[in-house]
Formats: structure tokens, C-alpha cells, sequence
């Protein structure tokens, strides 16, 4: 999570407010699969779902590790497709 | 569980002429749209198409929109679930839905998915400030809210959407202070183009940009030129007072509910993305489900009418609904598709579906 009182920031991930330099330093480390940094900083955890940022993550992939981006594995895209209430949940699904 | 023949995920442009040549032929649809309205992005569309008449010239989207919304509401054979949303595909063929704090389990015999695009944006510093816009939002907020996103505008895209919401925004009233373009050519069609030249508005091609500046919300920006391998000219900085940094740099398929059914995808830069790969029906590698409009590949809405239409077709002749006049309708389509494709404009597009074809 970005210091509140930071300046000149680059969101990469509006939903878990993740900088693109966060993303960057961990790629240096050798964190080069999007599974991996989703794990560590929540990128495309938040409610749009990585629709936003996962272009841009595999972009910065991509260019730090010279592969096409057609060949950066992307993460498992699960159901749901978008945040559900888990009251709506819990009533059940209409089987009638 | 509710048992349908086909079941449409997006009421868009494609979305609704799918409903409709499915719904001629014969078959039972579910149109399922996540908005309380049908129309998709048509409904923003104010400036008239252009084309020859098939593709509706001269007509508006947000007509267009109202009269194939009119005539699904009226067909019969199609039942409308808006503020509905598609939770997710399953294994078992089943499509997960809520709509109104409830969840439907659909079970359809052919599934059509027209769930459109979403917007790119871009990395910058402060691009996070209250006044960083898509262009799909500021659509949203002039064209159908009638609200107006600030006083002066940076527009950066200079593709079609780019420059028709700056003529929307000059229409409003905002000034647009520029609108900057990384590529070396403008993107959209010449006569939009020339039209906010005329108004005094001009194009930096080969020019992206570098910064926001703001504290609270956007005050400024800084824009660079970039040199023949994209990268930053230093010294060729140019400074804009702006209250609005509007993005238009292109949209990306709307894929999740391909991915889960296991359809086969291929990476198409010309096509905005990942996409499904498909047959001339535009049927995916997963018998039954079939993809029409942006989700297939970003394009615009003339084509997304007829992929919807084709799609359509395809789904209920598949299911053994016809008539007499469904080969030579899907002829027609096919190539008033050629035609929109056809010369330099379509270019990118034949050179994308070359690529996604199964």
C-alpha cells in the first residue's frame, strides 16, 4: 500500500491503490509471473477484477524479461466475474 | 434452473441484433445486460454514423439503440433481463446470473457473448488525481447526464473516440486544449478529425504524456514529444493548464466469460487484446458459444450490428430453426462486413481476424 503523504505517484492498480514502482521492484527481485505478484501485492485483486491492470502488468512483464507478451501466462480468471454481496450469496441460487 | 435456447450475455449493438435475427428465425432468447437500460455504449453515441445506408448512415446510436431496444421489448420470443449480471460460466453449460439480489442458475442450448470491451489507460505520475477521466466516462457524464467533466481538457488519444468526444466536449462547451496522439498518424477517420481542427483544437501527433501536475485534483500536464522508438525528446516539453486529463487509448475485450468456458484464446495486438479464436459463424472452439462485437476483437458499432446479426443467425439455424431467405441473409451480412473492413481504414482489423481465426 502507497504512503498517504507521497507525491508524484504512478497507480498501476487503482483498486488496491499498488504503484507501478512497487510492481517494478518486485520484478527486480525476480518475481516475473503475474500469479506471484498478485499473491504478494494484491494487483487485479480489487473490485474491477484486474480488468485495468493486468495490460499494464504484463506490459512491465514483458519488457523486464524481453519475452512477447502473448507468451506471459495470465492468472486464472475465476468465477465471480464481479464482487457479489454475500447476502446474495447466502439466499441461494433460484432453482425453480 | 431456467432452460433457454440461446442466451445473449451484453445488450449492446451486438448484443441486441443477436436477439433479434435469433428471435426472426424462430429461437427463445434470454438477453442478459448488466444495465438497467439496453444499448450498450450506443446510448452515448450522438454524432451520426456514416457509411452507406445498410450501415445506418446518418442515423445516431442513441436511436439506434432506442429502435433495436424497442423491437426486442416487443419480440415475443425474447425475454430481457437488465440489471442483470453474468457471474460466471461453468463447466456443466451453466451460466451464472444475478439480477436483483438474486442469483439464476440459465442453462441455454447456445450461448452468444457480446460483452464488449473496456478501457486502456496509462502510467504516468499522479495519474490517480480527481480529474484523470476515461473517455468512456466523460462520454457518460456529457452525453447522457448532461454534466460536464471541467473547463478545459487534454484530450490524449487521437483515435476515433478521442475525437469525437472532443467535438462532444466543444459541443458542451468544455474547451479542449489539445488533443496529443504517441503514434505518428491520427487514428480516426479524416472527417471527424478535420472537423476539430476546423473548431481550432490541434493534434500533436508523435506526443504522449509525461505527468500531471495537482495536488488535490488536476491542475495541469506536462506532455513531451517521442522520438522514432517511442522514447521521450528531453527539451520538447510542452505545459497545458488543464482540469481534465481525458484518456482515450483504446479498449480491450471483456474475455473472463470465454476464459472459464474454456475457450481457445489468442493474443492480437490489432484486436486490443486477448481474444477468442472463432470460426466464419463466429462460433469459438467450444461448440455452442459464440462471440459477436468488441469481445471478438475492438471495432465499432456498424460491425458489432452485423457480427451480432450473423451470430445470431448462426446460433438459431444451429439449433435447426431457417427460412427460406437465411442463406442469402447471411451473404448480405457477410459482405456489407467485407465492405466496412475493406481499404486502408480496415486494414488493422483484416490483419487482426487473420489471427483469430479458427
Amino acid at each position: 500500500m502507497c504512503e498517504a503523504n507521497q507525491k508524484d505517484l504512478t497507480i498501476i492498480c487503482r483498486c488496491e491503490d499498488i504503484t507501478v514502482d512497487e510492481v517494478r521492484a518486485y520484478i527486480e527481485q525476480g518475481v516475473t509471473d503475474l500469479e506471484q505478484l498478485k499473491r504478494l501485492l494484491r494487483v487485479g485483486m480489487g473490485p474491477c477484477q484486474g480488468r485495468t491492470c493486468t495490460p499494464l502488468i504484463v506490459n512491465e512483464l514483458a519488457r523486464a524479461t524481453g519475452r512477447p507478451v502473448r507468451e506471459i501466462p495470465l492468472t486464472v480468471f475465476r468465477q465471480p466475474t464481479t464482487p457479489v454481496k454475500l447476502g446474495v450469496l447466502a439466499g441461494g441460487t433460484d432453482h425453480e | 434452473m431456467k432452460h433457454t435456447e440461446i442466451a445473449i450475455v451484453g445488450g449492446g449493438p451486438a448484443g441486441l441484433a443477436a436477439a433479434l435475427n435469433a428471435a426472426k428465425l424462430g429461437a427463445r432468447v434470454h438477453l442478459i445486460d448488466r444495465n438497467d437500460y439496453l444499448g450498450g455504449q450506443l446510448i452515448k453515441q450522438t454524432h451520426r454514423f456514416f457509411g452507406s445506408k445498410e450501415q445506418r448512415a446518418s442515423e445516431r446510436g442513441i436511436d439506434i439503440a432506442r429502435e433495436l431496444a424497442n423491437q426486442v421489448t416487443a419480440s415475443k420470443n425474447i425475454q430481457v433481463m437488465t440489471e442483470a449480471t453474468a457471474l460466471g460460466y461453468y463447466e456443466d453449460g451453466v451460466l451464472l446470473v444475478e439480477q436483483h439480489k438474486k442469483i439464476f442458475a440459465i442453462k441455454p442450448e447456445r450461448l452468444i457473448i457480446a460483452t464488449g470491451g473496456a478501457e486502456k489507460t496509462l502510467l504516468f505520475p499522479n495519474n490517480d488525481l480527481p480529474g484523470v477521466y476515461g473517455a468512456g466516462a466523460v462520454q457518460t457524464l456529457v452525453n447522457v447526464f448532461g454534466v460536464k467533466p471541467g473547463k478545459r481538457v487534454l484530450m490524449v488519444g487521437a483515435g476515433n473516440i478521442g475525437v469525437i468526444v472532443s467535438y462532444q466536449l466543444l459541443q458542451a462547451g468544455v474547451e479542449v486544449a489539445a488533443i496529443i496522439e504517441a503514434a505518428p498518424r491520427i487514428g480516426a477517420y479524416w472527417v471527424h478529425a478535420s472537423k476539430v481542427v476546423r473548431a481550432g483544437v490541434p493534434i500533436y501527433t508523435r506526443h504522449t504524456i509525461q505527468r500531471a501536475h495537482g495536488h488535490r485534483e488536476v491542475t495541469g500536464a506536462t506532455v513531451v514529444q517521442l522520438d522514432e522508438n517511442w522514447q521521450p525528446v528531453p527539451g520538447t516539453e510542452k505545459e497545458f493548464d488543464v482540469d481534465v486529463i481525458c484518456l482515450s487509448v483504446g479498449l480491450t475485450p471483456l474475455t473472463e466469460l470465454l476464459w472459464q468456458a474454456g475457450c481457445r484464446m489468442v493474443f492480437v495486438p490489432e484486436l486490443g487484446g486477448n481474444v477468442p479464436l472463432r470460426n466464419e459463424h463466429l462460433e469459438t472452439s467450444v461448440p455452442g458459444i459464440y462471440v459477436a462485437g468488441d469481445v471478438a476483437g475492438i471495432e465499432e458499432a456498424s460491425a458489432a450490428m452485423m457480427e451480432g446479426a450473423l451470430a445470431g443467425l448462426n446460433a438459431a439455424a444451429s439449433l435447426g430453426y431457417t427460412t427460406e431467405s437465411l442463406g442469402l441473409d447471411r451473404r448480405n451480412i457477410l459482405a456489407q462486413l467485407e465492405g466496412l473492413r475493406s481499404g486502408p481504414v480496415g486494414e488493422k482489423i483484416r490483419k487482426g481476424l487473420a489471427q483469430a481465426l479458427l
